[in-house]
């Protein structure tokens, strides 16, 4: 029986300083020592009802794990992560635990939840540090299911559908499979060689991926289902389409949907340029207009592309941010300049046609809206101007009509995602559907979750048909 | 990977290559572009589909050298593989009910000019077109274009070949002769599809331009293709990249293709000084 820990708070997480991380692209937590692990697991009471596991997604054996590492049996812990989550590297650095499994610990009621989160990057970070097995293959069951996307959603139900034994393939628009853990998230948050593990690990599974393939134009769902042989598909496309602010001076150069500017840099490696041959203008004053995670994400990639003073230009206050806390204090340790309850009413131009300013309306907060949060009204004659290089727009995304337009009797909702059952399934025969494409901008584990359902729903389909 | 099945020096700086790429080649429609990416590192770059073989499983594109990574395109030969090579992207174009259309291509613009024009003539629409560049040497695809035109004319800058004026110089002087169109299609460089639309505008015939903003994704996905037109935000890639030329703000659309100018002249001067310079 291992020893307990009664500490009320978590075991400190390493992390790299902020004056050193703000100039480069490194991981910024660095990930517990075996001591740390086994010190915080021994945190976990290893409850009789779990109710850490209602909040996860894909409901990993979270007790059963923790106990494991307690034990310093780092092998049976990844094992019992992996039967549920097949991309456990990702999910312990970019879930939002603190809304999900860590939220219902018990422990959070006196204190500090055990770090679920970091136990989970702590076991899946050990494996790959020991070189991850090949698993073994399952007999074949001679049908073949098309997945469109590469990102959480579609890896997750790629995996699960290969471990059933289906024949898998997965198309992927870019060059490099991963979706937005590839294009969005940046290396400081999420190191890409462990998505290319993770995605490594999918196609030991035997599942085929196939980049280049933007589907709806090379290939539509009928085309896969009528032509090329598949007896299912799931569309995992995500929420690519860039919104834009609808004010004046959008188009001047230098502002930039969150979505370039992350793409350049992340997918691109722009930050790499001239060794590379896609560039990004950075300038020394940035504004980021948004409080989401994107919002985080750019603002810290401007300030390590070499920007001077970067802003996040948020139309609430700090308590309505949809950013995680975690990451806005990362944030703030690097030097972030907060402008809350500030709204964009226009962008400021020189005569070259670039990006000069901002002009900003100071706001209040009125009465909740549809959202629960608190309105923002702009206060009269409150305006003032930010002298600005650059401008980012990171307030969200909408569904990419590309694959949607080209698939007939597929039945979307008001705000033009795709309509599904609980199951994930569409009112397209053979077709499921999950992650943001269905619900909009969401999170990784959220995707994840999706795609294991629909994996479960498209093996019951295919067993019967 | 893609292989470069041949290579077709049509100017001294205009190369045409046709790709193997069938599942490309099988859905290419007029209209439509590819993105293409030399090898691990590279940029992704738009171009335009001058012409396919659903057959043959090919796609031909035809560049300049104008940059780093156009350059460097050049150099590749026949046997050749591209890393990368996406598509078809983009809208196709149609001319449903026309009868008779003008095609009208400057430079580069002549090879995007050309599967518009084969598309027509196939259709049976009668086909007048004008092709012009600032040389006889920098002429290209006249021989394709005839077979697709029932009339041709040819210009250049310096009069080394065919008329001697600009190509909009006839354009003019057709409108004005009373001759009518159902459409008009210009391509070539910005400033070229600005005076363009502008003539055409007073004889209100619909005016069909292709866009070659910057693109990244090419898919919808970042927003940086972005052009005006009759006032709204378009994303060239997703929702063109033919537009009504009479409605784009083509001031703007030049001023955003600026946007890496200086990051483009070093990548260029890095790229032609061959290694770095800084051992010796």
């Amino acid at each position: 029986m291992p020893s307990i820990n009664r500490s009320k708070t978590k075991t400190p997480m390493p992390s790299q300083d902020p004056k050193e991380r703000r100039k480069n692209f490194n991981e910024v937590a660095l990930g517990y020592t075996t001591e740390d692990a086994i010190n915080e697991a021994q945190r976990c009471l290893n409850c009789k009802k779990p109710s850490c596991m209602e909040g996860c997604p894909v409901h990993v054996k979270i007790p059963n794990f923790i106990k494991h590492i307690a034990e310093g049996d780092f092998e049976g812990a990844i094992k019992v992560i992996k039967e549920t989550n097949s991309l456990p590297a990702i999910c312990g650095r970019v879930c939002p635990q603190e809304e999900q499994c860590e939220q219902r610990c018990v422990l959070a009621k006196r204190g500090e939840p055990v770090g679920i989160g970091r136990l989970e990057r702590f076991a899946a970070d050990w494996e790959r540090n020991q070189g991850i097995k090949t698993p073994e293959k399952t007999s074949s069951r001679n049908k073949k299911v098309a997945i469109i996307g590469s990102g959480p959603a579609g890896l997750t139900c790629a995996g699960d559908l290969a471990k059933l034994g289906y024949e898998v393939t997965v198309f992927e628009a870019f060059h490099e499979p991963g979706g937005v853990l590839i294009y969005g998230i940046p290396e400081f948050r999420l190191p890409k060689a462990i998505v290319k593990q993770e995605v490594e690990f999918i196609k030991k599974l035997g599942v085929e991926v196939k980049t280049n393939m933007v589907m709806g134009q090379v290939l539509t769902v009928d085309d896969l289902l009528e032509k090329e042989g598949y007896d299912a598909v799931f569309i995992g496309t995500g929420a690519g389409l860039p919104k834009f602010l609808n004010i004046p001076g959008e188009n001047y150069l230098g502002v930039y949907s969150a979505n370039e500017f992350l793409t350049r840099i992340n997918l691109m490696k722009a930050y790499n340029f001239p060794e590379t041959d896609t560039p990004v203008k950075v300038g020394k004053r940035v504004a980021v207009v948004g409080g989401g995670n994107v919002a985080m994400d750019a603002a810290r990639s401007a300030l390590r592309m070499g920007a001077e003073e970067v802003y996040i230009i948020y139309r609430r206050s700090e308590e309505e941010m949809p950013a995680r806390k975690e990451e806005v204090e990362h944030a703030k340790e690097e030097g972030i300049i907060f402008k809350f309850l500030t709204n964009p009413v226009r962008i400021i131009g020189d005569e070259n046609g670039w990006v000069k300013g901002i002009e900003c309306i100071q706001m209040e907060l009125g009465e909740p809206d549809a959202s629960g949060r608190r309105r923002p009204v702009p206060i009269k004659d409150s305006e003032f101007i930010l002298d600005m290089d650059t401008v980012i727009i990171a307030i969200g995304t909408g569904p990419n009509p590309l694959l949607i337009k080209a698939t007939e009797g597929i039945k979307l909702n008001k705000y033009g995602y795709i309509e599904t059952d609980e199951n994930g399934k569409t009112s397209k025969e053979g077709v499921w559907a999950g992650g943001d494409i269905v619900t909009g901008a969401a999170t990784v584990i959220l995707a994840m979750g999706a795609g294991k359902k629909a994996a479960q729903s498209i093996h019951e389909y295919l067993q019967n048909k | 990977m893609f292989k470069i099945l041949e290579r077709k020096d049509l100017a001294p700086s205009i190369k045409q290559f046709v790709i193997d790429a069938p599942l490309v080649a099988k859905k290419a429609q007029p209209g439509q572009f590819v993105i293409l990416r030399i090898k691990e590192g590279g940029e992704r770059i738009p171009l335009t589909i001058a012409d396919f073989d659903r057959e043959k499983g090919t796609i031909t594109i035809v560049f300049q050298e104008v940059g780093k990574t156009t350059k460097e395109l050049g150099t590749l030969k026949a046997g050749d593989y591209l890393a990368d090579f996406v598509g078809p992207l983009g809208e196709p174009v149609d001319f449903p009910n026309h009868k008779k259309v003008l095609g009208i291509g400057g430079g580069l613009g002549v090879a995007p000019l050309y599967p518009k024009l084969k598309l027509l003539k196939q259709k049976g629409i009668e086909v007048t077109s004008i092709i012009g560049a600032r040389n006889a040497d920098l002429l290209i695809m006249e021989d394709e274009v005839r077979a697709v035109s029932d009339r041709m004319f040819v210009c250049t800058d310096d009069g080394s070949k065919g008329r001697h004026g600009f190509v909009t110089v006839v354009l003019k002087e057709l409108l004005e002769q009373g001759e009518k169109f159902d459409e008009i299609i210009i391509i070539g460089p910005p400033v070229l599809m600005k005076i363009g639309a502008e003539i055409t505008k007073p004889y209100g015939i619909p005016t069909m331009v292709s866009l070659n903003p910057i693109m990244v994704d090419g898919t919808g996905m970042c927003g940086c293709c972005r052009v005006t037109v009759g006032g709204e935000i378009k994303f060239a890639c997703v929702d063109g990249p033919a537009f009504d030329g009479h409605k784009v703000d083509f001031d703007e659309l030049i001023k955003r293709l600026q946007t890496y100018r200086e990051e483009e002249k070093m990548a260029l001067a890095r790229h032609e000084g061959g290694s770095c310079k800084c051992h010796q």
